[in-house]
């Protein structure tokens, strides 16, 4: 049956199970946009800027483990997505970009809205096409969809010419792809996972570090077994945080800059440290040197590239972290390490991490410990970037794998509101809150006006201190308390709900908390909570740039804090 | 660990950007391109490059294996620690007289070089070889001025029967492999 390009892509994206697109109209998508009504399967959620639209879908990926998909038009629209695409490769989330480009005779002439949008995206891209004919749009759909989500997964981008979209081609899609020079390696080297399992059994001090690629693989069950028969401790990266429950006896946090101080002591005494679908990200080792001086190290990620790039391997395992975890747990024999995992809780004990003291003033720990409770731990928590990232890792306990959703490896301020309202589309049924401070929440915040109009119920809690507080927390510790371009100031955020038509409650004093989360969530569309909490509040521990893992500073008690407040200019 | 220049060959697909695609990564990886060449292989529709890189064997396994990510790479081997024939194409524009001319012809004949063009006051010479052996001749004809340079870059092939063999059976076999799970 002969189709337009516009028509066989949209047959592509109902054959890949899309059930939105979040994105932006243009000139050159008008014939897209066009051929969508023919295709109510496909919900279109309009965003305000195209960076939502990215973020949106990669939202949804992570909140859904499916392929997100976004759109835009030519030039501006397509420049606009660069950050959030940017930011789904940097956290290995699925999701295909298309783009409209001016009309195929018009390529490379500087035509109006016309920018090489797959030469800017060739470094954060896993892969990106440039459709040249609607023949072959049908292979290539297919192909964007199965690279996305396959292997590592990651961004991929369809530039799509307007000629193209409305060009009359056969349709026919291909029941598998041909890739020659795309073969992820599932199954594990059967020796190298003999030899994991020997360091296994033989290790006294094992520790487990589990990140995203345990949630991407849906391999949560395994590493509990693994954990449990062997009796191996577990902490985890930050996007690794609800691949293992955060209630488990096993469960020692996160690790890294901010994390918790016994799981930073845990790395720094291990023995043999099983690495598992994580990538050690310099915020997660700190100084590398003085990373794991004692451990020797098993690797299991599916990206052969991972293995040795930044810290030396002892045991490399290139595989599907479940496939891998399966073939680990058929060898592995039951363990205790009682002394081990004693001398873990004693470091807990000593150094509590997520203990949150008294104040008179509101602090952010407490509304983020305030909403975990209220929500019985059961909701998806999406973040912003910065310290009310950081104090939602800290203070909110997972125990489902997507049920944190935040930027990591890019670390995009702005982030948060459109995955948010990705995660919630998503998933309509789950209790979805944002925790956004009050600088990363102004830089997407036009998405408001997206929530109301599609009726998203995402509720939003801004912590709110009036500093870029993350960036005022280095400025206090390590540039003598200069402020430089920190102090933020912001528009009532409550007015501002009310005006785009959404419900909203300011909170100053610990005892109006509970009561306006539990307003927030008897609401049933979105509603806005601004946290006006207390503004020098640093998130700790902390390990200063460049110091080893275990050079923690820890929260100065309080009336060391108090002496500091007074006596400081 | 020492820097040592690495040679890689890579198979890919004959698609437009491909070559942009394996340098873009190069070069977002930190890694200076000494030389690169590409043309087309003994299969459809795949070409071979032969990348010359600097760095240690630890950080040129890294690039390779971030080469090998690149969709339409379908095979990227480090073949320096192999037994290789290396070899580069020169064209050097030598300026000549009638009373150099005869020695230059001298030289060329040393390097089993040939003369593929004669002007009035320049010979132009093709040399091929590996570098060692265009850079001595190019030492050589320096005393007479060169004009004008022009060198292809490294092309390399593993010596005997292992080399492009290995990479067609695995292709060949992971086309096999995926049809059975298909």
């Amino acid at each position: 049956m002969k189709m337009t390009g516009a028509q066989i892509l949209c047959e592509g994206l109902v054959r890949e199970g899309v059930e939105v697109i979040f994105g932006i109209l243009g000139g050159a998508v008008l014939p897209l946009y066009d051929t969508l009504p023919q295709y109510p399967q496909l919900r279109h959620i309009l965003v305000r800027h195209e960076q939502g639209a990215a973020h949106a879908a990669d939202g949804y990926a992570r909140a859904t483990g499916k392929v997100g998909v976004c759109m835009a038009t030519s030039g501006p629209g397509a420049t606009n997505l660069v950050t959030g695409i940017a930011n789904a490769y940097l956290d290995s989330s699925p999701i295909v970009a298309i783009t409209g480009q001016v009309a195929t005779p018009f390529i490379g002439k500087d035509a109006f809205q016309e920018i090489d949008i797959t030469g800017i995206t060739l470094p954060i891209t896993k892969h990106n096409y440039l459709a040249l004919d609607a023949g072959s749009l049908a292979k290539t759909v297919k192909e964007a969809f199965y690279l996305a989500r396959s292997g590592r997964p990651g961004p991929v981008l369809i530039d799509l010419p307007r000629d193209v979209q409305m060009e009359q081609a056969e349709f026919h899609y291909p029941s598998r792809v041909d890739l020659p020079g795309y073969k992820p390696t599932l199954q594990g080297h059967p020796a190298q996972i003999k030899k994991a399992v020997k360091l296994i059994n033989e290790a006294r001090q094992p520790l487990i570090i589990a990140g995203r690629g345990v949630i991407i693989s849906s391999a949560h069950n395994e590493l509990k077994e693994l954990a449990e028969t062997a009796q191996i401790p577990v902490v985890t990266t930050l996007l690794g945080i609800g691949c293992f429950p955060e209630s488990h006896a096993l469960s020692y946090g996160m690790l890294g800059m901010h994390g918790m101080a016994y799981a930073n002591m845990a790395v720094n005494a291990a023995d043999v440290i099983i690495a598992i679908g994580m990538r050690f990200d310099d915020r997660a080792t700190a100084k590398v040197s003085a990373f794991a001086p004692h451990a020797r190290i098993i690797h299991i990620d599916i990206d052969p590239a991972e293995i040795g790039k930044n810290v030396r391997v002892d045991v490399p395992i290139v595989g599907d972290v479940k496939m891998v975890l399966n073939a680990l747990n058929k060898l592995t024999i039951s363990a205790e390490h009682v002394d081990w995992i004693e001398q873990i809780d004693g470091w807990r004990r000593e150094h509590p991490s997520t203990e949150i003291r008294d104040s008179e003033g509101l602090l952010p720990q407490f509304v983020i410990r305030k909403i975990y409770e209220v929500t019985q731990g059961e909701a998806i928590i999406v973040t912003g970037v910065g310290q009310n990232q950081m104090w939602a890792a800290q203070h909110y306990w997972y125990n489902k794998p997507n049920s944190l959703i935040s930027s990591g490896g890019l670390g995009t301020m702005g982030f948060g509101l459109p995955a948010a309202m990705g995660a919630k589309v998503g998933c309509p049924e789950d209790t979805v809150w944002l925790i956004d401070g009050d600088g990363s929440f102004q830089m997407t915040i036009q998405e408001l006006a997206t929530i109301v109009q599609d009726n998203i119920g995402v509720k939003i809690a801004i912590i709110h201190n009036s500093y870029l507080g993350m960036v005022r927390q280095w400025q206090e510790l390590f540039y003598g308390r200069r402020y430089v371009a920190t102090p933020l100031s912001s528009p009532d955020f409550v007015k501002v709900a009310e005006a785009y038509g959404i419900s909203a409650l300011r909170v100053k004093s610990r005892e109006e908390v509970v009561p306006a989360i539990e307003q927030a969530m008897a609401e049933q569309g979105p509603f806005l909570i601004d946290f006006v909490v207390e503004p020098e509040e640093n998130v700790y521990p902390m390990v200063s740039p460049g110091a080893a893992l275990t050079e923690l500073l820890e929260e100065p008690g309080k009336e060391e804090a108090i002496w500091r407040k007074r006596n400081t200019p | 660990m020492a820097e040592t220049k690495h040679t890689l060959v890579a198979l890919v697909e004959d698609k437009p950007g491909v070559l942009n695609r394996m340098a873009s990564m190069l070069r977002r990886r930190g890694f200076n391109i000494e030389s690169i060449a590409v043309g087309r292989s003994e299969v459809p529709h795949l070409s071979r490059m032969t990348i010359v890189v600097g760095g240690t064997t630890a950080l040129v396994e890294q690039v390779r294996k971030q080469l090998d990510k690149v969709i339409d790479a379908v095979k990227v081997s480090d073949i320096s620690g192999d037994d290789i024939i290396a070899r580069e194409l020169a064209l050097i524009k030598v300026k000549a007289t009638s009373s150099t001319r005869s020695e230059i012809m001298q030289v060329v004949d040393i390097f089993r070089a040939n003369i593929v063009d004669v002007a009035s006051d320049s010979v132009t010479v093709e040399v091929t070889g590996d570098e060692e052996k265009v850079d001595s001749l190019l030492g050589l004809l320096g005393g007479f001025g060169i004009r004008e340079i022009v060198r292809t870059g490294r092309i390399a092939m593993v010596r005997g029967s292992s080399g492009p063999l290995v990479v067609e059976e695995r292709l060949s076999d992971t086309r096999n492999k995926r049809q059975k799970t298909a």
